[in-house]
This record gives C-alpha cells, structure tokens and sequence, in this order.
C-alpha cells in the first residue's frame, strides 16, 4: 500500500467505525424493544457491564438517549412534556428528556428504546439514583444502588493494603455478589465465571486503550479533538464496554493514534491553542460550540469529561483474571472513585496537563443541569490561577436546555478568551526575542 | 501516636454552659431566648465553646453521627446555611445552586464561625462538593463522610461501621486524644436520650399541637444543633412539662404535615406563617436530628457498630437516602396518616434537585390517596411572605369549608 493508501485506511478510522458502531448499538437496543426483551438501564460513571453482560442484558444508558435529542435538537420537546408532567425547570435535563421518552413508550429520535427489565447505578452522581427511582415507580422494576465510596479528602485515596481501601473494597465485592443474585432471579440463567472472565478481558483490552489513546494526544499537533472526537469514542468506551467489538476497536484506535503520532498528522485545526475542557459539553449546539474555538485556531487536547464519563476507565485499570471477582471489586472502586475524583478534586490533575500536554488555557463549562460537575468549578478554577498564571475561561450554559444556551453571549466570551490569548502568545515571543 | 492536646481536654471538661440565657426564666421567655439564638448569625453559643478552648467539628446537613465527635470531647456543630448574603462564597460557586450550599461557606470564609473540621455527606450532588470547595479554602481537615448509599446491601452495616472507625480515627488526632468505647457508650447515652426528648416534643406537636405553635417548636429542636447535646437536654427537661401545663385552648385549624426542611431551612416567619392557619403536627424539618428512631443500644460490644446499624435499620426517611424498605411517598402517606393530619404541605427549597424530585412523587401519591396538598418552594433568605400566606389561607379555607 502506498502512503496515501495507509492514511486513507486509518486516519479518521476511529471516527467512522464509532459512528458505525453507534448505530448498530441502537439498531439492536430498537430490536430488542420491538421484541419485548429484557434490558439493563445503567450509567456511564459506572456501568457495571461486566456483571450485566454475563446475564445478555443490554445494556441501555439514558444519559446517551438524552443528549442524543440534544444533539438532534428535539430536546425541548422532550424537557416540555417532562415538566408538564410535573418535574421542576431546575433539575437534570437528562432526567427530564428520559421521563418523557418513558411517557412516550421509549420513542427515541434513533429509534425506540426498551424498556427496563432492571436498573443499575452507582452513587458517582446522586441524581442517578433519583432517576432511577422513578423507573422503579413507573414499572414496579428492581433497582440496585452500586455504592462506591469516593475519595474522602483531596489527595487522601487510599490502596490495596490500607485499612479503609480495604473496608471499601469489601463493601463493593459484596454488592457484586449481591447483584449477581438478583441478575440469576430475573434472567434465569445462571452465573457463569468463565464469561465474565472472557468479558473482563475485553474490558482490559478496552481501558488500556482508552488511556493509551488518551495519553497519545500529548503530541503536538493534537491527534484528536477532545470535545469532538473524544466523545465518539467515549461512547463506544460505554456502550462496547466487555465486548470483542469494543476491545478490536480501542486496539485499532490505539493503531490510528500511534500512527498520526508518527506521521504528525493532527486535526483539522490549524492548532495555535492546546486547550483542556473541563466539564460537560453543551449538546444543544453541540458542533458549533466547538466551532467557537476551532475557528480562533483552538482546539481541544484533553477533557475531564472523558475520564468521568467513561466511568474512570482512562486510569487503564486491569483486571486480574485469574481471580476475577475480587480483582473486579478492585477495579469498580479505583476507577469509579476515578471518575468522581475528575469531578470534585481535579484541579491538581490539571495542573499537573498544563505541562505534560503543553496546554495553553483552561475551558470551564459549569452548566445548569448538572450539580455534580458544576458546583466546585468557580473555586477550582480559583485554585487553578492561584496556582498558575494561565488563561482560563468560564462560560455557562447546559448539556440539555437550549433556552440557557446564549450562542452570542458564549461567542463574545470565547473571543476575548482568545484575544488574551494571543495577546500573551504575542508577549512570550516578544520577551523571548 | 496521639499528642495531648489542652484545648481539647478543656473542652472535654467543659463544664460551663455556652447558653444560659434561658435559665431560670418562665416559658414564654424561654422560647424567645432560644429564637433569638436561632436566628443569631453569629452564633453566639459556638463562638463562646470556642472562647472557651473547645473545638468544633462543622457537619453538614441532613445527619452525622454526632456522638463520635462529643465522644473526643468536641462540639458538634450543625452547619445548616443561614440567612445572610454570600458576600464571599458567591465566588466559589456556579449558578442555580441552592442558597445553604453558599452561606454556610460564607459563615466561615465571614469567620462567623471557625471550626477545626468540617465533615459533608454524599447527600446531593452539590454537597458532596463541599468537601473539595472547603479544603481548598481551609487547611483543616474537610471531608465527605461516605454514609452508605446502598441501605439494602447485607454489608451496609459493617461497611459504616468501618467508615465510622475511620472518621473517629482523623477526629482522634484532631482532638487529640483516644476515643474508647466508654466514651461512646456514655455520648450514645447523652444522644439517646436528646432524641426520646424530641420524640415527647414531637408527641406534643401531634396530640395536643395547640400547646405549641409550630414556630416554637422548630426553635426548641434547632437550638441543639448549636449548643453542647446536655444543655439541650438540659432545656428540654425543663421546658417539656412547662409546655404541658399551658392553658392554651384547641383552635379551628387544619393538621398537616410539612414535608421539605430536610436540608435548607425555611425560615422561622415562613414557619411562623404556616403555623397561624395550621397545626404542623409533623414534618421533616432537620430530621437529621431525629433520624434514629430508638435507642441505640448501650449494651453491646461495639458501640460504632450499634450507631451504624441503628442508622440503617431504626431511622427515619429522606429524598437523600435511597432504601428499598422505604419508598418515600409511601412513607410521607404513613407520616400523614400516623399524625392524624388532614392535609400536607410540600415544599422543597429553591433549586434542591433531590428535593424538587421527590415533589412529582409525592403529589402523584398524594393525589393517587385523595389527600389535599399546598406544594411551594421556599429559600432561606426569603423575607417576604404574604403572598404565600394568602395562598395558605386559601387552601385551608377550601379545606375548612369544602
């Protein structure tokens, strides 16, 4: 194969393939609500599908088919009907698009959605557990909180070993056995070790891709898009969690990745300003937000959004599988008190990307809809200047509502983002001559 | 190893009395002295613990076991936002927050209060931010007590259990001093006796709720969350049969149940205000406080494992704590229907999401039951009230003449 020929096959492979497999997620979970089977309703931040996939449970994430119709622009339809049934203007937009979509019988703007047979969730978002309190009120559905501790203090985790990880580590290996039961009494079939084994290794083959593909983008020109791009493969991160499918494509990503890196190949941006996103993107303009940026020559090189929302698997965590169930206890703790860490302790993690990603300024996004991410971000981002002279820009808005989406207002903040931006490029190199 | 500390064993013998203004007065004067420490900003009675050489451990709504902490000798304070502006903390926050996230950061970043440790809980998602807000802020220890949120799993007990252990290990070495089992034991006395004492105030409430306005009542549970639990129990003793003996006569008012104060407060005159159409005879107003339902047993092995069990098995109900056994629009109509209310009045503060949440389940229940409901929001800072007021009277009114 010629050069150009090796290009056209991997570069943008991720991409294609992502979106390929998306739809075929979809196009199976609209089979199997068609034929009246049983699904799993689950959450990025913990999914537990390891578990869930031993049993054949689809896996159905709500949190995609919400911003799903966001990205589609029918989310005000959805919010609508959701707050005539009842449901305040100031709570998840997420929540509030899946009640709808519950009310319309799981119509979906890709299709229809199943309904519950089980929901499962962890506590890496306390709105997951209202949420799925309303599934267990709308279909009279088991419901299982999967409790993970968190970080208790800022730089206090504790490991294998330690008193408290340990105290932890036995709460969350008697949850897996508890779940596991409860899956036995609703589908029948009976536990099988060597599955979950097998889909433990996939899961493996998955995080380690996931951090590797992460950790590639130090190169400069970025690889990907964080906001953009990273969101394709996180969805397949979530979606293909366990599965051969999932595991060929993080090998080929890692591929496409290593190859660009070598090659020098970058995004389409002409890359001036390597940014870091922090927070959730704002779906309602989901394109032209980054749009935004990409125009001033900024592009997006990291993200906290792709650590939590794959539920902690960027720490590329592996599992033991000659002692599966306790190494999977292991895992879900470090990696969903991963993804919790990303939202509440991130900035020293930040600090630490300004230098090894060669970041040039820090995008915060709080948003209205959610607390989780949202909350501690002023004072975050007050410890992150505290700590660095470096732009940072804070812009609000939502994941979901368009009518707290300002496209001029967010425009003028992004401009004069970039023009201090330029104005302290010009400076460097002033002082540098 | 642990280093003795002075203050903390000053506090520990603490013997003098951080609010005394209630002393030896009748009852009306009693009841005004403790809504004037209510609704003091300063808070007075901590400042003075602290004056004292006592150290304070801040724990956010809605419960913590306090006895760890009054077990080391230090008082527990009930950090409950408060009605003042957020000068200082607005900066720390995004929007569309509710407001007792913000000013109970302010009242320390105002150094109203100081304390030497601040504890939140993983009860929303905005307060479980507050532990990395405030540790960014303060160099004393803050952080989130993971209290469980699976209450259904057969290791939950033994899971806090340990969680407990843990917490009592970092206060240990903030108060300087071993925390024993006799320690426990005799804090898990003094508490248990402070909540019979608020179950007989609650008794009064339902049964002859004309004795005590709702305003009044409130205030008498309030104050134990701002001063040492033996003088609280101190002034319940005292005020209790003082309650009993009043003269009051029934008026024609509706029973209800207020549902909403798990978190942020309502303030006093929102109280006062419903209080003068109804007669609150329950509600979930700093149920933190009222959490575990009976004795702790004293009379074990393990008094932390007596205080996690009693967490998930003898407790109360809130939107924040997700149990099987305890759907909560099953037990807001048990609440209902145990207190002989007549309606319910559901509220939730301004941009409490678990709190809005519950709202639709709760009116779906209600209205499923035939069972009148006034539904409001309310924020601690608020100060006007008529329009409400207007709006109450009209519901009961319907109610009264339907």
């Amino acid at each position: 194969m010629t050069e150009k020929q090796i290009d056209d096959t991997i570069v943008g492979r991720g991409n294609k393939d992502g979106a390929a497999l998306f739809r075929q997620w979809f196009d199976e979970l609209n089979e199997v609500a068609a034929q009246g089977g049983q699904s799993a309703y689950v959450f990025v931040m913990g999914s537990m599908a390891e578990i869930l996939r031993v049993f054949d449970l689809p896996v159905v994430f709500p949190e995609i088919n919400s911003l799903q119709t966001a990205v589609r622009r029918v989310a005000h339809e959805y919010l609508d009907q959701a707050e005539d049934y009842g449901y305040s203007p100031d709570i998840c937009g997420y929540v509030k698009a899946d009640v709808a979509m519950q009310l319309r019988n799981g119509k979906h703007s890709m299709g229809r959605i199943p309904k519950p047979t089980i929901g499962v969730y962890t506590n890496a978002c306390n709105t997951y557990i209202k949420w799925a309190e309303i599934w267990e009120r709308m279909y009279e559905i088991p419901i299982f909180t999967f409790d993970v501790p968190g970080t208790r203090a800022a730089g206090t985790q504790t490991w294998p070993g330690d008193l408290d990880f340990e105290n932890d580590c036995r709460y969350v290996a008697a949850q897996i056995k508890e779940l596991i039961e409860l899956c036995e009494e609703i589908t029948d079939i009976k536990f099988d070790i060597d599955k979950l084994r097998e889909i433990m290794g996939h899961a493996n083959v998955m995080s380690r891709g996931w951090k590797q593909v992460l950790e590639l983008n130090k190169s400069r020109p970025s690889l990907f898009n964080a906001l953009t791009d990273g969101t394709i493969y996180l969805g397949v991160a979530n979606g293909f969690r366990g599965t051969k499918e999932g595991a060929d494509y993080f090998d080929e990503l890692v591929e496409e990745m290593e190859y660009k890196a070598a090659q020098g190949i970058g995004t389409l941006t002409n890359e001036e300003y390597r940014l870091l996103f922090v927070g959730v993107p704002c779906y309602p303009i989901f394109r032209r937000f980054n749009e935004l940026f990409t125009t001033q020559n900024g592009t997006f090189i990291n993200s906290t959004y792709l650590w939590f929302a794959s539920g902690g698997t960027n720490t590329g965590f592996e599992y033991d599988l000659d002692n599966p169930l306790d190494s999977l206890a292991e895992g879900i703790l470090i990696n969903v008190r991963d993804a919790m860490d990303s939202m509440f302790f991130q900035d020293k993690i930040l600090i630490e990307m300004l230098d090894t990603y060669h970041a040039d300024g820090v995008v915060y996004h709080p948003i209205k809809s959610c607390r989780t991410t949202s909350t501690g971000m002023a004072d975050n981002r007050r410890a992150l200047m505290a700590d660095r002279d470096v732009p940072s820009l804070f812009i609000e808005s939502d994941m979901m509502d368009r009518r707290v989406v300002s496209e001029a207002q967010l425009k003028n903040r992004i401009e004069a983002f970039f023009e201090g931006l330029a104005t302290r490029k010009h400076q460097a190199a002033i002082e540098g001559f | 190893m642990l280093i003795k500390n002075r203050k903390s064993e000053i506090g520990n013998r603490m013997a003098q009395a951080v609010f005394t203004e209630w002393h030896g007065q009748p009852l009306d004067e009693i009841l005004y002295e403790c809504r004037e420490l209510v609704e003091d900003t300063d808070f007075p009675t901590v400042r003075r613990w602290r004056e004292a050489g006592g150290q304070v451990v801040g724990h956010f709504q809605v419960y913590f076991p306090e006895e760890i902490a009054h077990a080391a000798g230090m008082l527990p304070f009930k950090v409950r936002g408060a009605p003042i502006e957020s000068v200082q903390a607005d900066s720390r926050f995004g929007s569309y927050l509710c407001s007792i996230l913000k000013t109970s950061l302010e009242l320390v970043l105002s150094e109203r209060v100081e304390l030497e440790m601040f504890v939140t809980h993983p009860i929303c998602d905005a307060a479980r931010n507050l532990a990395a807000v405030w540790g960014r802020n303060y160099t004393y220890p803050c952080e989130i007590l993971y209290l469980p949120q699976n209450a259904n799993s057969s290791y939950s007990a033994q899971y806090l259990r340990g969680e407990y252990d843990r917490l009592k290990r970092g206060i240990e070495k903030i108060a300087g001093r071993e925390i024993t089992d006799d320690d426990l034991s005799a804090s898990l006395a003094v508490f248990n006796e402070n909540r019979a004492l608020l179950r007989k105030l609650y008794a009064i409430k339902q049964d002859t709720p004309w004795l005590i306005s709702a305003d009044d009542a409130y205030v008498l549970v309030s104050v134990g969350g701002l001063i040492p639990r033996e003088e609280h129990n101190d002034l319940l003793r005292t005020v209790l049969p003082k309650i009993k003996e009043r003269a009051a006569k029934q008026q024609d008012k509706i029973r209800v149940v207020f549902e909403g104060g798990f978190c942020e407060q309502p303030p006093l005159d929102l109280i006062r205000a419903i209080g003068r159409s109804c007669y609150v005879v329950d509600d979930d107003l700093l149920i933190g406080m009222r959490w575990i339902l009976e004795d702790v047993p004293l009379n074990g092995k393990d008094p932390l494992f007596n205080l996690a069990e009693a967490y998930l098995e003898t407790s109360s109900y809130s939107p924040v704590q997700h149990d099987l056994r305890k759907p909560k629009e099953k037990m807001l109509l048990k609440r209902i229907k145990d207190s002989g209310a007549e309606a319910a009045i559901v509220t939730a503060a301004k941009m409490c999401e678990p709190g809005l949440e519950e709202q639709v389940a709760y009116t779906y229940a209600l209205d499923a039951e035939n069972i009148s409901y006034f539904i409001g929001e309310f924020e601690e800072n608020m100060t006007s009230f008529d329009s409400l007021e207007i709006q109450l009277e009209t519901f009961v009114e319907n109610l009264l003449f339907d």
